[in-house]
Order: structure tokens, then C-alpha cells, then sequence
């Protein structure tokens, strides 16, 4: 979170350029395409290595389709999603495979997100299953362990099931997982937005400290932008599928130059105290 | 409310729950033991009775319950038309419908699951396909298409099992489907998608454990169903050859001794009924152990 040196940025980890997603409606009868519902029309964004970059917008902006389309959940109607250097829009599933190693996503809600039939330490060794040759089949209950251990679990746990743990711990154990691949962006989307104040104080600070560690990038989206102040270098304002503002955190909340900005910034709910301590 | 009517209440809800728990616990262990001691019954009574569906006895012939017959044995259910014992008899023909029940179950359920896996996980025109082949399935009356392929294929128990897979699969593959409707959507079936999980993956490891529970349901309800279903193809001489006991042949041996020999109808109708009762209930108590939602009001 501090000031980036100045002169030409490190080439990015992510590029979306002119990114337009639309979702069909479909007939019931056959199936047949009778419209679309365009979600995001025109966005265009990067993500430097070791950059957060928050996405905020109210309900419906976007925001998620945007996490969906980076994360291939659902396919780009027109524009380009460069990963690394590599578009990967085109992909066909082999290669996408291979490209999700490297970035993962954290869901909203950690009741959903995460397998209820599966124990913590098969829902983290899931994705060793996926990707095989990554990590011996022996290794799979230490590192996850250490996995857990490391987002500030008692590695004790690691034959309870997602039931048995609170909101903010089931999403630790969520970011354990997305972290086991040891990808360069997580995509977080509304990752806090079902916690306690406190506990999202404290994810928060897990995530900041992890991002250090590992040298992540964020893809991180909120509707609360206290939120993603406390985390993003930078910010893109979404509102109906289009960004309407992009910049510094400080710059856009001292001096917001959109109305619909300003907008936001005024329903801003609650000052999080845990804010107010010196950067 | 004062406190003490408050925690009153609250006592009374908690006394109320726990009946309600043990409820659902007996309604799960009587009917199991019921269907334990058939199986029992069938696997050891033939045997220690040396029961041949082909001897006949023509001196002890139509004896009522509790007459002692040839080598000095008591015949505790009677003996029929030719002098079979008659709980020989209907032991033999357990065993024939518990095999016939589970394995058709067996079949129509990996069928019927992994057509609902398919339907539901891929959607679009391969759950419009396989759905419509489910209609059609379940326009077409069983009991011709047992009677056609009795027909074709001449009578024997492989025959009943096609018949009675090719009946009830839908019934698994429309449970399975909309099971997996509900679950695909949900975000950790997304996360396992995000993690580059394969279609088998998202299947088999993801959706299908999901899925279990109300299959379980599904297969020990259509069990008593089909059991049913036997007995009655059977009744109508399209079930088992001749020379087979089943439940259903012997209720339909005794139809024309109904004033002479009552028991040579009614005790197979009994006890087919008592088996089928028992996995209803079964079926019914665990749907409200693992899903409380759709228990019937
Ligand atoms: N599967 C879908 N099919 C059709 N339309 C959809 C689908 N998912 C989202 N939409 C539409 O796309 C638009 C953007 O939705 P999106 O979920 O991206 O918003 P969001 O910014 O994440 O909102 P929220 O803050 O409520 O999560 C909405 O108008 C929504 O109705
Ligand atoms: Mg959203």
C-alpha cells in the first residue's frame, strides 16, 4: 500500500481491454436465444504485480461478472483478457487449466463456497487432485497443514468439516485454498462483505500481510468502499457495466470528480474505526 | 410472558424435539430389523427346510396352518395344493424378490443416477434429450412392456430385471438432476470449477456426493415398489417361470383354494405386504432425517 516509485510500470499481471459481457436470454421452448442482458458494455483495467486494484460499484454495476469473466466462469462477449502477457479468452479448457493455477478466486459467502462433504484438508489438497504432479500425493496432509497454519487456523482441525468452523474461519480456510496452487492474483470478490466487522478487520489484514509474503496481485471487489480503501492502491468505480472512474484511493476519496462517485461516497454506511490508525 | 412460563415453553420445544428425533429413530430401526429378518429368512429357511419348488407331497396336500406333516415337521403356515410347506414356500419366494429388488435397484440406479449426473451437469440439449426419453419411459405402461418382452424373450428372471431396471431409473434420474440443479449454482461447485476442475471431477467428486442423500430416500422407497411390481407381473403370469416361487405366483396358486385353503393366498399377501409397508416407512423416516424440508405435512 504504499507509493509506487515512479517510471515505466512493470508489465502487468492482468489487462482487460474494452472487456463486454453479455448473458443470453434463452426461450424455454428450444432453447433459442431470444436477447441478452448486457452485464459489463465496455471496461478496460490492469492489475500490476503486487498491486491490489478494488472494484467497487452498487448491487448490479458488474462487479461479479467482471470476477467471472477473469476467472472463466463465463465467457467474454467481445474484448481481450490478457493473463501475463496471454489472452486467454480463446483458450479452450487444456490451456485455461493451466492458467488457473495462477490465479484464484475467493467467494463471497464462506457458507457456500466451500464443499460441505469434504473435510478441510481434502477441500485444500482439491486442487492438487485437480492439477496433477504438483505436489506428491504424500505431502498433501503437511502442506495443508502448513497451509492452515499459515491463515491462522489450528492445523489440529484439518479433519473438520466446513460446519463445524465460524464465518471468518471458513474463510480463511477459503484463501487457504486459493493460496495452495501459489497463484499471482486472487480475485476476491465481496470476500469480507459477509463478516463481522471485526473478523473482516482481521481478514483484511491476513490478506494484506499474505499479499507481502507471496507477492500477490488483488482483483478485489466490494459495494463498501471503506473496504477497499483499506486495502486497494487503486480503484475503478463501476456503475451499469461501465467504469466511470479510475484512480488512487486517496485522490478519489479527497477529490471524487463523478457524481455517481460522490454518489457512493456519501452512502458510505459506518466510519470502521480500525481505519482511522495511521498508514 | 414471565420467565419461568418462558423457559416453560422453551422445555416444552426442546421435550417436543427430542420426541420428534426419537420418532424418526424407530421409524428407522423397526423397519430395518423387519427387512433384516426377511433376508435372514430367505437366505437360511430354504436351506434348513431342503425346500424343492418341484416335490410334491399329495398325501399332506392343502393341511392348514400348524398340521405336522411326513417326516414328523410342523407345518406352521400350512401346506399347499401339491403339499409344499408353505413357509418354505414363501421364504423361497423372498429370496426371489429380494434379489430381483436389489438388483434392480442396482441397475436402474447407476443408470438412472448417471443420466441425472449428465442431465443436470450439462444442461442445454442433452438434458432436453435424455428428459424426453424420461416422458416417454414413464407414458409406457410396465406391464406391456413386460408382457412384450416375456414374449420375445421368453420368461426368466434376467427378463424381470430388464423389465423392472428399464421402469424405474427415471425415478433416480429425475431425482439425481434436479439435486445437481440445486447444486451447481452453488459457489463451491464454482470454486472447484475455478481450481480447473474437469467435468468427471465436477460430477462424480462435486455434485454427486451432494446428491446422496435424497438417492438413498429414492432407492429405499422404489425397493418396496418394485418388490411390488414383481409380485404383481408375477401374479399376472408374466413375471417368474413356472417352477419359480415367487410371493406373487404363490397368491395367485391360491385364488383357487380361497374357500377351501385360505392360507395358501392370504399369508404370501401378508407378508409381501408387511415388507413393502416396512421399507415405506423406512423410505418416509429417512427423507425426514436428511432432509426435514420435504417432510410430508
Ligand atoms: N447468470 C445470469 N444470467 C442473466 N443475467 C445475469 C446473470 N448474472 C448476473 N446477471 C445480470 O448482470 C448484471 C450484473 O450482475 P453482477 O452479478 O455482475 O452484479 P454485481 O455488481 O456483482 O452485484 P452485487 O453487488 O449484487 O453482487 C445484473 O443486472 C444481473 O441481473
Ligand atoms: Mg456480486
Amino acid at each position: 500500500m504504499t507509493d509506487r516509485p515512479a517510471g515505466p510500470a512493470p508489465s502487468p499481471v492482468l489487462r482487460v481491454q474494452h472487456l463486454r459481457v453479455a448473458y443470453p436470454i434463452r426461450s424455454s421452448v428450444m432453447l433459442r436465444r431470444v436477447g441478452e442482458i448486457v452485464a459489463v458494455s465496455d471496461v478496460t483495467f490492469d492489475v500490476g504485480p503486487g498491486e491490489t486494484v478494488g472494484l467497487v460499484g452498487e448491487s448490479g454495476s458488474g462487479k461479479s461478472t467482471i470476477a467471472r469473466a477473469v476467472i472463466g466462469l463465463v465467457a467474454a462477449t467481445a474484448g481481450s483478457i490478457e493473463f501475463e502477457g496471454r489472452d486467454i479468452t480463446r483458450y479452450g479448457p487444456q490451456q485455461l487449466k493451466a492458467v488457473r493455477r495462477d490465479m484464484q478466486m475467493v467467494f463471497q459467502d464462506p457458507y457456500a463456497s466451500l464443499n460441505p462433504r469434504l473435510t478441510v484438508r481434502d477441500q485444500i489438497a482439491e486442487c492438487w487432485r485437480v492439477h496433477r504432479g504438483q505436489l506428491p500425493r504424500a505431502h498433501w496432509t503437511d502442506e495443508a497443514k502448513q497451509l492452515m497454519e499459515r491463515v491462522g487456523l489450528n492445523p489440529d482441525y484439518s479433519d473438520r468439516y466446513p460446519h463445524q468452523f465460524s464465518g471468518g474461519q471458513r474463510q480463511r480456510i477459503c484463501i487457504a485454498r486459493a493460496l495452495a496452487l501459489r497463484p499471482k492474483l486472487i480475485i476476491c470478490d465481496e470476500a469480507v462483505s459477509a463478516l463481522d466487522v471485526s473478523v473482516q478487520a482481521q481478514v483484511l489484514n491476513l490478506l494484506a500481510d499474505l499479499q507481502d509474503e507471496f507477492g500477490l496481485s488483488y482483483l478485489f471487489i466490494s459495494h463498501d468502499l471503506s473496504v477497499i480503501e483499506h486495502l486497494s492502491d487503486r480503484v475503478l468505480v463501476l456503475n451499469k457495466g461501465e467504469v466511470v472512474e479510475e484512480g488512487a484511493v486517496r485522490q478519489i476519496f479527497a477529490d471524487p470528480r463523478d457524481a455517481y462517485t460522490r454518489a457512493l461516497l456519501a452512502a458510505v454506511p459506518v466510519v470502521r474505526p480500525w481505519l482511522e490508525s495511521p498508514t | 410472558m414471565t420467565t419461568a412460563a418462558r423457559a416453560g415453553a422453551a422445555a416444552r420445544t426442546m421435550r417436543r424435539a427430542r420426541r420428534a428425533r426419537r420418532g424418526v429413530r424407530l421409524r428407522i430401526v423397526i423397519p430395518l430389523i423387519i427387512v433384516a429378518l426377511y433376508v435372514v429368512g430367505a437366505i437360511l429357511v430354504p436351506i434348513l427346510y431342503h425346500f424343492d419348488p418341484l416335490h410334491t407331497e399329495l398325501l399332506y396336500r392343502l393341511k392348514p396352518p400348524g398340521t405336522t406333516v411326513a417326516d414328523g415337521k410342523t407345518a406352521i403356515f400350512g401346506t399347499d395344493q401339491v403339499g409344499q410347506d408353505m413357509f418354505a414356500q414363501m421364504m423361497m419366494g423372498a429370496r426371489v424378490s429380494l434379489t430381483v429388488g436389489a438388483l434392480t435397484l442396482l441397475f436402474a440406479g447407476v443408470f438412472g443416477v448417471l443420466v441425472g449426473l449428465l442431465s443436470g451437469h450439462f444442461g442445454g440439449w442433452i438434458d432436453m434429450a435424455l428428459m424426453r426419453i424420461a416422458d416417454i419411459q414413464l407414458a409406457f405402461p410396465s406391464i406391456l412392456l413386460a408382457i412384450l418382452l416375456a414374449s420375445v424373450l421368453g420368461q426368466g428372471l434376467t427378463n424381470i430385471i430388464i423389465v423392472l431396471s428399464i421402469a424405474s431409473w427415471v425415478v433416480f434420474a429425475r431425482v439425481t438432476r434436479s439435486q445437481v440443479l440445486a447444486l451447481k449454482n452453488r459457489e463451491y461447485v464454482d470454486a472447484a470449477r475455478t481450481l480447473g476442475a474437469g467435468h468427471l471431477h465436477l460430477m462424480f467428486r462435486t455434485q454427486l456426493p451432494g446428491c446422496l442423500a435424497p438417492i438413498l430416500v429414492v432407492a429405499t422407497v422404489e425397493f418396496g415398489h418394485v418388490i411390488l411390481a414383481e409380485a404383481a407381473l408375477s401374479f399376472l403370469g408374466v413375471g417368474v417361470p413356472l417352477g419359480v416361487p415367487s410371493l406373487g405366483s404363490s397368491i395367485q396358486a391360491g385364488t383357487a383354494y380361497l374357500t377351501t385353503a385360505w392360507w395358501i393366498s392370504t399369508l404370501p399377501g401378508i407378508a409381501l405386504a408387511i415388507l413393502v409397508l416396512a421399507t415405506g416407512i423406512l423410505g418416509d423416516a429417512l427423507r425426514d432425517r436428511f432432509d426435514p424440508r420435504l417432510r410430508s405435512a
